[in-house]
């Protein structure tokens, strides 16, 4: 009875965790394609899909918790559940932030190549999906590895950020324009901050241990 | 539309002049587990008596009110006032399942399964009869503890393996409903979880009442819970909604453990 409901409750959030990665891709394939109609996707029709499984999830929780009373590992996989749910939705939100400033940009003229920003795609989107497969799988190892990508992903936002400076400086009337692409960026770099979350979880419900603000690292002894 | 197999209206029942249950109206969803609950000596089974007309077998025992079992009869609905139909026929339909394990001691593991048909006259062909018994003792996963010694005596067995074969006694009889009556306060928690495991699978087939006083086990296990207080149904809805976000006061604090 009771790991039934567990089993429905992980299908759950792992479905709500492959639609969310979808939103990233679809937000920067529309971009880089310029195809409007895949970002208007995000924005109309899986971002309610989201707001909707985030509500059945928590619910979901709130249910299995109240009628069982769990304890041990199921408690804690119940409770990082909870606390996924919250980030994939938040992500949802950010891929909707990344599909306007898309919607915005492929109406207008390339400030400049995009070269960093679909490798910060790819990079994140990676990260989600092994924060994701680590759930499934209840692999730490690989949860700890989405952790330790992070700082990757903030170097890439520091780049682009650089890079747009030097374009506004040299040209203002590309500002607007470059404080979407500097936007999209940000978004990305919250996603990987959740991603990581994902990753903590995971170690905690498989491992019991807390790794998050840094613990991981004292733990392993990396800089 | 909502599927119900039993409904009470405005039931009041007493003892003497005690009144027990104050004018409960329900309305139990067919193929779901109900579970009631509350604390001791608020009329919880005195309810569930009412139900198959147990209730007036008790001395100065007194019922008012309306119960209707509903049937589904070849896709024609009809609905049978318990009260005006012989008790026994109710009964049938109705079963119920005590809180101590009670197998007929004189009778065999074999006739205790059967024991509906013989105490009422029902004459069973040896075939049809081997048929129920292996079928109904499959049912309640005892088959194959048992399938060796159907002959003997069903005391002989653990008061886990008596109380499933309790059940099978009921519901060797096809009753829409089975009452259960704290079907596990005398069980260890292994022969608890396979009860409650039981009655999950039963009710694709028959719509189960259960009294409990134990929350856990109402969450576990229900589908709909009623919460009764002092003879009255405080609160009746999915257990769902009814654990986490209950509208009385009186089963909030039930839930969170303060009375009871």
């Amino acid at each position: 009875m009771f790991y039934e409901k567990l089993n429905r409750l992980k299908e759950k959030i792992i479905e709500q965790g492959n639609l969310v990665e979808s939103m990233i891709e679809k937000s920067i394939r529309g971009l880089l394609n310029k195809d409007k109609a895949l970002l208007l996707e995000v924005l109309q029709v899986d971002e309610p899909r989201t707001n909707e499984m985030e509500i059945e999830i928590d619910e979901l929780c709130i249910n299995l918790i109240a009628r069982f009373q769990p304890e041990a590992r199921d408690l804690r996989t119940i409770i990082m559940i909870l606390k996924m749910n919250n980030d994939l939705e938040r992500i949802g939100d950010m891929a909707v932030n990344i599909s306007e400033s898309a919607l915005y940009l492929i109406e207008r003229p390339q400030v400049k190549p995009m070269i960093d920003l679909p490798k910060m795609a790819e990079e994140t989107i990676q990260m989600l999906k092994d924060g994701i497969d680590s759930f499934i799988k209840s692999d730490a190892k690989l949860a700890k590895s989405v952790c330790e990508r992070d700082d990757i992903v903030d170097a890439y936002r520091d780049q682009i950020l650089r890079e747009l400076i030097t374009y506004m400086i040299s040209d203002p009337t590309t500002i607007e324009r470059a404080i979407h692409i500097e936007r999209i960026s940000r978004n990305l770099e919250r996603i990987a901050d959740l991603a990581t979350n994902i990753g903590e979880d995971v170690v905690y419900i498989v491992e019991g241990k807390i790794i998050k603000h840094g613990r991981y690292k004292e733990s392993t002894g990396s800089a | 539309m909502i599927d119900i197999v039993l409904r009470a209206e405005n039931l009041t029942a007493s003892y003497d002049d005690h009144i027990v249950v104050k004018n409960v109206n329900l309305s139990i969803v067919r193929n779901s587990i109900t579970a009631v609950m509350g604390p001791s000596g608020c009329g919880k089974t005195t309810l569930i008596r009412c139900f198959n007309r147990m209730h007036e077998l008790s001395p100065k025992a007194k019922v008012e009110g309306k119960v209707y079992l509903i049937e589904n009869l070849n896709g024609r609905r009809e609905e049978i006032d318990i009260y005006s139909v012989d008790p026994m026929i109710v009964r049938r339909k109705i079963g119920m399942v005590f809180q101590k394990p009670n197998p007929f001691p004189t009778m065999s593991i074999y006739e205790n399964v059967i024991a509906g048909y013989i105490l009422n006259g029902i004459k069973l062909k040896k075939s049809e009869a081997d048929e129920l018994v292996e079928e109904t003792l499959r049912k309640v996963s005892l088959w194959d503890e048992v399938k060796d010694r159907l002959k003997k005596k069903g005391t002989f067995l653990s008061g886990g393996q008596q109380q499933r074969l309790c059940i099978a006694r009921a519901l060797a009889m096809k009753p829409d409903i089975i009452l259960l009556d704290e079907p596990t306060s005398a069980l260890d928690p292994v022969a608890t979880a396979k009860i409650e495991e039981l009655l999950e699978q039963l009710k694709n087939t028959v719509t189960i009442v259960i009294v409990t006083h134990n929350v856990g086990q109402a969450g576990r296990i229900s589908d709909f819970v009623a919460f009764m207080y002092l003879g009255e149904l405080l609160e009746y809805g999915p257990t769902d909604t009814v654990f986490t976000r209950p509208l009385n006061e009186k089963t909030e604090e039930f839930l969170a453990g303060k009375i009871g």
